[in-house]
């Protein structure tokens, strides 16, 4: 192209120069639009979700409270079943001194205390005798520990103190995984130990029931919604968005309300006589309140979706199918079913991502046996004060959660999301 | 799907059958919440229906529960601070969300899958996650059992809701209507509040009702980023239900139930105007 060509903006810059300064500048403004609600999110909500990750491996605790034993720790072989030399011991002599005036020991006896059973009345009693040792005239601080407490002179408690020297630690995510670090490498724990592993299971196992529940009661409502004509089916529509509006508690406490032993359901099947009086069923504080429960909770989130793919199946299909010699439940098997399957698919995703991370339904009428992965985690993080095991629990049920947001994500497109 | 004259008895067996069993899903739906209403009224201290209700006898009802409600120190005290946090929640995540949604809603944005997907999170992650990285976190920083770390956190949750419901509004945006109140001399921020805002203000109002209700019905993360001070309705609720288990509860159900039922209402018509409007534009 000549100079004679080429295209001039007002101002004499050429135009291709002007049009990418002015894309350019509506880019900075668009980031500088989106910027604050980035940073709002990044540090109320991701950094949170960063410290979190960060806590189910970090352990400084050992190090921080005994630095100097850590140091003489290193070159002690773990598994010669011999006992660490004199020089260990009087570090932990020191370290314990300056740990007990800073009242750290006990923290650092509950910690190791998860890890072997009788290290925090270990350490509380070593800490109070502490004080009156004498360290000017201490012989052999290996004897003295012996006196204070024989378990000073099991190499397992040296064994378990060496372990975690490291800054971090994959011990949370073991327990976690119901798995335990011994002198032979890393086994699973004693089978009536192995709580997490039943509950991850029981977990997925009441997702898949009740994500097979909405299908199961959320696929006619939502076929019956999209053949209706428009009028009657935005007032039935209504009947389900109503749920889905009202508030988790109320719905939570409507079931416990209705489910209790002496509660509505109970009395009405006493009252038409299918039950016994004194054989009420048990419908709540168990696997089936837990289910009955969030799967009306959910069905919303199933039947939205599902409405939204059949809107969009022409009714002409089933039409030509019967037309050509199908009856209806083949034309409906073989024409409309696997036209709805991505409706299927997306609600599923959606009711299955909700349910495994639950946490206020069961924990209220699931009793003991109904609850969730989520209700452990709470325990850990409000009770136990097992933060590390808390966070480690949490990291692992977040790596499912988002394997299937990134499923949902790539089939269905978040985008496409539709609320109400 | 209406029937066919010439249907077969099958298919008129078939046809009522279905409809039948869409009447027990829907009745599945909505009892439990019905049910609560008329119980709130019971006149004893029953979680099911007195024979004096059954025969609808005067005294079997009362107004007692609502009573308790509103003369109860703690019930309102939760009231209050329910209506202090989720106002300013909703505040704070509609202003920064429809700021975000008419920037990702531009045509050149760098990044776009990968903000989205950062903004869309916190609805993602499940709560009880979230609630213990925050509680973690704002442990460290000092917000942990402060009004302010409450309503930083019920903000981001809210967050997703006006950006799904503000672009989805956008999507519908004429671009040249903006293009020409520039061309007639209307500064940036005259032409977003004399022409973006008007149009994409139901969509606006609609994502605030979601942020407003997320807060005002989220539990799980005010449990452990609150502290006393900072306890509210559902938080009292959730006591209420898992301690001692008053019918005052019953009573507050039916009255979140008549403004969800409100709530509704104002979305409905929000929809139906912003249709409405989106007809008129051309485009």
């Amino acid at each position: 192209m000549s100079d004679k060509n080429l295209v001039l903006a007002s101002d004499g810059t050429s135009l291709k120069r002007s049009l990418a300064r002015s894309l350019k500048r509506q880019k900075i403004r668009a980031l500088l639009l989106i910027a604050p609600l980035l940073l709002f999110v990044l540090l109320t909500f991701i950094a949170p979700i960063a410290d979190m990750l960060f806590r189910s491996v970090e352990n400084s605790i050992v190090a921080d409270t005994l630095p100097q034993t850590v140091k003489e720790l290193a070159s002690w072989d773990s598994d010669s079943g011999q006992l660490p030399s004199e020089a260990v011991y009087a570090a932990l002599a020191r370290d314990l001194k300056i740990a007990v005036k800073a009242k750290n020991h006990t923290k650092l006896g509950s910690r190791l205390n998860y890890q072997k059973t009788g290290t925090s009345s270990l350490f509380r009693q070593t800490g109070r005798k502490i004080k009156k040792l004498d360290f000017e005239n201490t012989p052999s601080f290996k004897d003295a520990f012996e006196k204070m407490n024989k378990k000073w002179s099991d190499p397992a408690v040296w064994q378990t103190i060496q372990q975690f020297s490291n800054k971090y630690t994959d011990g949370y995510f073991l327990a976690a995984a119901d798995l335990t670090r011994t002198s032979s490498g890393i086994e699973e724990v004693p089978e009536d130990q192995r709580i997490y592993y039943t509950l991850l299971l029981r977990t997925l196992s009441m997702s898949v029931t009740i994500t097979f529940m909405c299908i199961l009661l959320g696929y006619p409502v939502a076929f019956l919604l999209a053949t209706l004509p428009l009028r009657s089916s935005n007032v039935l529509m209504i009947l389900v968005l109503l749920p889905f509006w009202t508030s988790l508690l109320v719905r939570t406490s409507a079931w416990k309300v209705l489910l209790q032993n002496q509660g509505v359901i109970n009395d009405f099947l006493v009252w038409i006589g299918i039950v016994a009086d004194g054989n009420r069923l048990e419908l709540i504080n168990n696997v089936t309140g837990t289910v009955i429960a969030m799967t009306h909770i959910l069905l919303p989130f199933m039947i939205l979706p599902l409405f939204s793919v059949m809107k969009t199946i022409p009714p002409t299909y089933m039409r030509a199918a019967k037309s050509m010699g199908a009856n209806d439940f083949t034309a409906f098997r073989r024409v409309y079913f696997p036209q709805s399957i991505p409706g299927i698919g997306a609600g599923s995703i959606l009711v299955f991502i909700l349910s495994i991370g639950y946490y206020i339904t069961p924990e209220i009428v699931g009793g003991t046996k109904g609850v969730f992965i989520s209700n452990r985690i709470a325990y850990h993080i409000s009770s136990s004060l097992n933060w590390g095991l808390g966070a480690a629990l949490g990291a692992i049920l977040l790596v499912v959660v988002l394997a299937l947001y990134w499923l949902y994500d790539k089939f269905v497109g978040i985008d496409n999301v539709k609320l109400g | 799907m209406s029937l066919p004259i010439y249907a077969s008895p099958v298919q008129k067996i078939w046809y009522y059958t279905f409809r039948v069993i869409c009447a027990l899903v829907f009745f599945f739906l909505v009892f439990p919440i019905m049910v609560i209403i008329p119980l709130s009224f019971n006149a004893q201290d029953f979680f099911t229906f007195t024979p004096e209700m059954l025969a609808l006898k005067a005294e079997g009802f009362s107004l007692k529960h609502y009573q308790d409600f509103f003369t109860n120190d703690a019930w309102q005290h939760a009231l209050r601070n329910s209506l202090k946090i989720a106002p300013m929640a909703t505040v704070l995540s509609v202003s920064f969300g429809t700021l975000a949604a008419v920037g990702l809603s531009q045509s050149h944005v760098p990044f776009r899958r990968a903000i989205m997907a950062i903004m869309i999170s916190p609805m993602i992650v499940p709560l009880i996650i979230s609630a213990s990285g925050m509680y973690f976190f704002y442990s460290r920083i000092g917000l942990q059992g402060t009004y302010l770390g409450v309503v930083l956190a019920h903000a981001v949750l809210g967050v997703p809701f006006v950006i799904i419901t503000v672009t989805a509004t956008l999507v519908g945006f004429d671009k040249s209507l903006t293009r020409a109140a520039a061309n007639m001399g209307a500064g940036p921020i005259r032409t977003f509040f004399k022409i973006q805002m008007p149009l994409i203000l139901p969509g606006v109002i609609s994502g605030g009702l979601f942020a407003f209700i997320t807060s005002f019905d989220e539990v799980v993360v005010v449990l452990f980023v609150g502290s006393a001070g900072q306890k509210t309705l559902p938080w009292q609720m959730f006591i209420g239900l898992r301690e001692q288990i008053s019918p005052t509860i019953l009573a507050v159900a039916t009255i979140l139930i008549a403004m969800s039922i409100l709530l509704l209402t104002t979305l409905e018509l929000l929809r139906r105007r912003s249709e409405r409007i989106r007809g008129l534009s051309p485009g």
